[in-house]
């Protein structure tokens, strides 16, 4: 089971996820980064920096 | 070999892997955060062994302008170049790229310091203006200035902000543009796309709500978009444009890490199958020329 490092909450990874994906926990709503896939690691996504964008 | 640089893999990244896939390629994914070189001798990072051609798509301006730069200095192609990142991130480099150019631009003041960006908005810009910090994006910061009271304000903010950035102030006139503006996708020497961003808003970022159509790609808007895209360098590049009611279509900024998840279905192209082409053109001509330099010393 993948488990939220936030609320340790189980969090569903799409089969087709990629890893650097964001996906949402759906239990505290953090935005989780799929840092590998193989086994399934996440951690909490960096924070919106000034300097991203397009 | 190609690699798709990219520390967050979006849609659009997603998208762009999907062109490669299609095109019986399959690039590696670096994630800059996890790179290092070495500045003072030769060496790179493990992860970027073989690696010919870099297809940009990081969100972070700081790190990718450094690494692209480093990059190019080992002789790796890199989509966009370095220099094009950093005149695309920096909206006063690009202003004056597209001066330089003579291409047309709203009004647009520069100043260093509130008492004189505030001289420029009363005796010379006039209101409502607008003021874009010079590094940003997706509408962050973007401010709306309708008279001295509110540019007193933003630009005390601004001040407490910090950051060296916050101290280059980019003040625009504000164009009366009619509920819309359009972004035409630039790949190369073409205009491949264009969509329409309407907004009641002033604001016609899609990341703040802007709904999209499609928008004729030829005529006007294209050309003037790639006048624009080989103002800055060239590349796969989204130019945004803003119709002034008497001054007509002006480049209001030209993104060099374009999201284009929006604008697939309503403009009906294949946009990231297009940046993708690209590429794979750029790592062909590596190869060529490549192979022509081997051949040339064997």
């Amino acid at each position: 089971m993948n488990t939220c490092p936030e609320c340790e909450s189980s969090v569903t990874v799409p089969t087709d996820a990629v890893e650097g994906e964001i996906v949402a926990c759906n239990s505290c709503s953090a935005e989780l980064e799929l840092l590998a896939l193989d086994p399934v690691d996440l951690a909490l996504a960096p924070e919106l920096a000034e300097d991203w964008g397009e | 070999m190609i690699a798709l640089l990219a520390s967050r893999v979006r849609v659009e990244e997603k998208l762009l892997l999907q062109s490669y896939s299609d095109a019986g390629m399959q690039p590696v994914r670096l994630d800059p955060r996890r790179l290092w070189a070495d500045l003072s001798g030769s060496r790179l990072d493990e992860a970027l062994r073989g690696v010919t051609v870099v297809h940009d798509r990081s969100i972070a301006f700081g790190t990718t302008a450094h690494l692209l730069e480093v990059l190019e200095s080992r002789g790796i192609r890199c989509v966009n170049t370095s220099a094009v990142v950093r005149t695309c991130g920096d909206k006063i480099a690009t202003s004056v790229a597209l001066q330089r150019a003579g291409v047309p631009q709203p009004e647009t003041r520069l100043a260093f310091s509130t008492e004189e960006a505030l001289r420029l908005l009363d005796e010379d810009l006039g209101y409502p203006a607008v003021i874009k910090p010079a590094v940003g994006s997706w509408g962050r910061l973007v401010a709306r200035l309708n008279d001295r009271h509110a540019a007193e304000a933003v630009l005390e903010d601004r001040e407490q902000l910090g950051g060296w950035t916050h101290r280059s102030l980019y003040l625009q006139r504000l164009v009366d543009k009619p509920g819309r503006d359009v972004r035409v996708f630039v790949v190369g020497e073409q205009p491949v796309a264009a969509i329409f961003r309407h907004s009641e808003h002033w604001i016609t970022n899609t990341a703040r709500g802007a709904t999209t159509s499609a928008c004729p790609v030829d005529g006007i808007f294209g050309a003037l978009a790639m006048d624009a895209a080989r103002a800055v360098g060239g590349g796969l590049l989204a130019v945004d444009i803003v119709e002034d009611p008497q001054l007509g279509p002006l480049v209001l900024e030209v993104n060099h890490g374009m999201e284009f998840r929006n604008s697939i279905e309503p403009t009906g192209v294949d946009i990231p199958g297009a940046m993708v082409s690209h590429v794979l053109a750029a790592h062909a001509a590596w190869a060529q020329s490549s192979s022509a330099c081997s051949g040339a010393t064997s």
